[in-house]
């Protein structure tokens, strides 16, 4: 890929993962996020989240589609980092917002409710995959080191499924689409590295 | 938004012209004020010339009279936030869901069923409900279980004065109320598993209690479709679940009834349902809300006892352990 094409679509994919940050704060500074502004920072910061998690997980089984799409690679740390980013914003908004930075409210948050137990780890899940996204710390680990920490990016992905599913009334079915969407990724992977092993059997004479 | 928030206002202070701005929503408000572009123009004369939706209001209009009921010392929500943040399943799961959709209620003919234990069961029409007493202001407040609150000053009656005239036997000990459910509305019911229709329930002494408003409607008009027209319940000190909309059947029982949300989830959402800030919801806190309609740094307040009504209702429950019937 040509250097400008690169500096181009890494551009592009910026301004589309600040949008939804964009469009808060617009709302924020307009006073125009709708009737329960505090719900709709957490809907919106959480919905990119689990998005962002899902077109960072769809990066490896497009790049097994066509060897023609191995440059989509370079867009990976980037999309992950926003997910981190709206991760960070979404926990903000809990604790700013909803606890009031009181520690005590949060401490029995977290103990006693089960849908925040499960975010919480969900971020906690993401944030060394956040402090070791640095090339200097993908050297010091070694790669296949590093690989394997980053397999929690699954974890974290199921505990943010299940935490949407535990936050919504009992009975509501909204979080069926991002379910899904990562039971598609998941299950690509296996299905993807067989066809490939297939293809790499020789043929028996 | 170009213009902000109204300012706070005692609802005791409210002169009658201000009553008439709330009519109109905020952003059919700034349209008329933009059209004009001469806001010194009186608010209910811009109404009038610019708004056609201020000529079909007049028909929506109900005679209202002063209730000392009213809670004051609030300030109200803006009739927009109430007509378009509302949880009404029935017509999708978003709370901006039922403001879209809401429309394919049909409101006229309407009829009231009283059934159970009556001496007769009776039908109610609609527009004999109207005239059945003087229709009162009072303003609640509004807490959702889910924890946001609002102000609304609903029109209605005491549903007591209804009950007199439905002549329950005195085996009666708990009224059901049945919500609207049909074809309308089931295009929705994908949505979610809840078994329809709706059904909400009171103890006889809580529906008797003069607060327990048989509602038709709010800011001096009939009850917009999304808010339970044409005619509901509101039980302020109850989260707002309690308050079953669009009501066809009210059944008079000797055992306590099914009510919806504690089928779905009967650990989270108990008979009484009364707004008590010590009795956490398992899935948060329920000692904070959330104001709607106030940015967001400053919407957080304390929940209050009874939401406030304690002198009114703690009578109902002396003696009870409220964690348990909670």
């Amino acid at each position: 890929m040509k250097r400008s094409t690169l500096i181009f679509l890494k551009t592009l994919t910026w301004l589309a993962c600040l949008a939804p940050a964009a469009w808060l704060t617009w709302g924020a500074v307009t006073n125009n996020l709708g009737p329960d502004p505090t719900a709709t920072i957490a809907f919106a910061t959480g919905l990119a989240t689990l998005r962002l998690l899902a077109i960072t997980l769809a990066i490896t089984p497009l790049r097994r589609l066509s060897p023609r799409l191995g440059w989509l690679i370079k867009f990976r740390r980037l999309l992950g980092l926003f997910a981190f980013f709206y991760a960070s914003l979404h926990m903000f908004t809990y604790v700013g917002l909803y606890a009031g930075f009181n520690i005590t409210a949060m401490a029995s948050d977290v103990t006693r409710r089960r849908f925040i137990t499960m975010g919480v780890a969900a971020y906690l899940l993401l944030l060394p995959l956040a402090l070791t996204s640095t090339n200097w710390a993908i050297r010091k680990l070694g790669g296949k080191r590093w690989n394997r920490l980053h397999k929690l990016i699954y974890l974290a992905a199921i505990c943010g499924v299940i935490h949407y599913w535990w936050q919504v009334k009992p009975g509501v079915l909204t979080p069926i689409t991002m379910t899904v969407v990562f039971a598609v990724l998941f299950a690509a992977r296996p299905v993807l590295a067989w066809k490939q092993r297939r293809k790499m059997r020789p043929v028996p004479v | 938004m170009l213009i902000g928030k109204p300012p706070d206002i005692l609802s005791s202070e409210i002169t009658p012209q201000a009553e008439y701005l709330k009519y109109l929503n905020r952003r059919r408000f700034l349209r008329n004020a933009a059209a004009a572009g001469a806001v010194a123009l009186g608010a209910d004369r811009l109404a009038e010339i610019f708004d056609p939706g201020a000529a079909a209001a007049d028909e929506t209009k109900l005679q209202t009279v002063y209730s000392p009921l009213t809670t004051t010392g609030e300030q109200l929500t803006s009739f927009y936030d109430i007509t378009h943040y509302n949880n009404f399943y029935e017509f999708g799961v978003n709370k901006s869901d039922p403001a879209k959709n809401a429309g394919g209620l049909p409101t006229r003919p309407w009829t009231v069923k009283v059934e159970g234990k009556v001496k007769k069961p009776l039908t109610f029409d609609i527009d004999a409900l109207l005239k059945l007493r003087p229709l009162e202001n009072r303003v609640y407040r509004h807490r959702c279980v889910e924890a946001w609150s609002m102000v609304i000053p609903w029109v209605g009656y005491s549903f007591s004065e209804f009950v007199k005239q439905c002549d329950p036997l005195p085996s009666a000990r708990y009224v059901q109320f049945l919500s609207y459910y049909n074809r309308h509305v089931d295009k929705w019911a994908g949505e979610t598993d809840i078994y329809w229709p709706y059904s909400e329930g009171l103890r006889m002494d809580e529906a008797m209690n003069p607060l327990t408003l048989l509602t038709f409607g709010l800011y001096g008009q009939t009850l917009p479709n999304q808010d339970g027209a044409p005619v509901r319940i509101v039980v302020p000190w109850k989260y707002g679940f309690k308050s079953a909309k669009s009501i066809v059947t009210v059944r008079f029982l000797e055992k306590q009834p099914h009510t919806t949300w504690n089928d779905q989830a009967p650990t989270e959402y108990g008979f009484y349902a009364n707004v008590n800030p010590n009795v956490d919801h398992p899935r948060w806190s329920q000692k904070t809300e959330r104001r709607i309609g106030l940015p967001f740094y400053k919407q957080i307040r304390t929940t209050l006892m009874f939401n406030g009504y304690s002198d009114q209702v703690a009578y109902l429950y002396k003696g009870m352990d409220l964690r348990k019937n909670f």
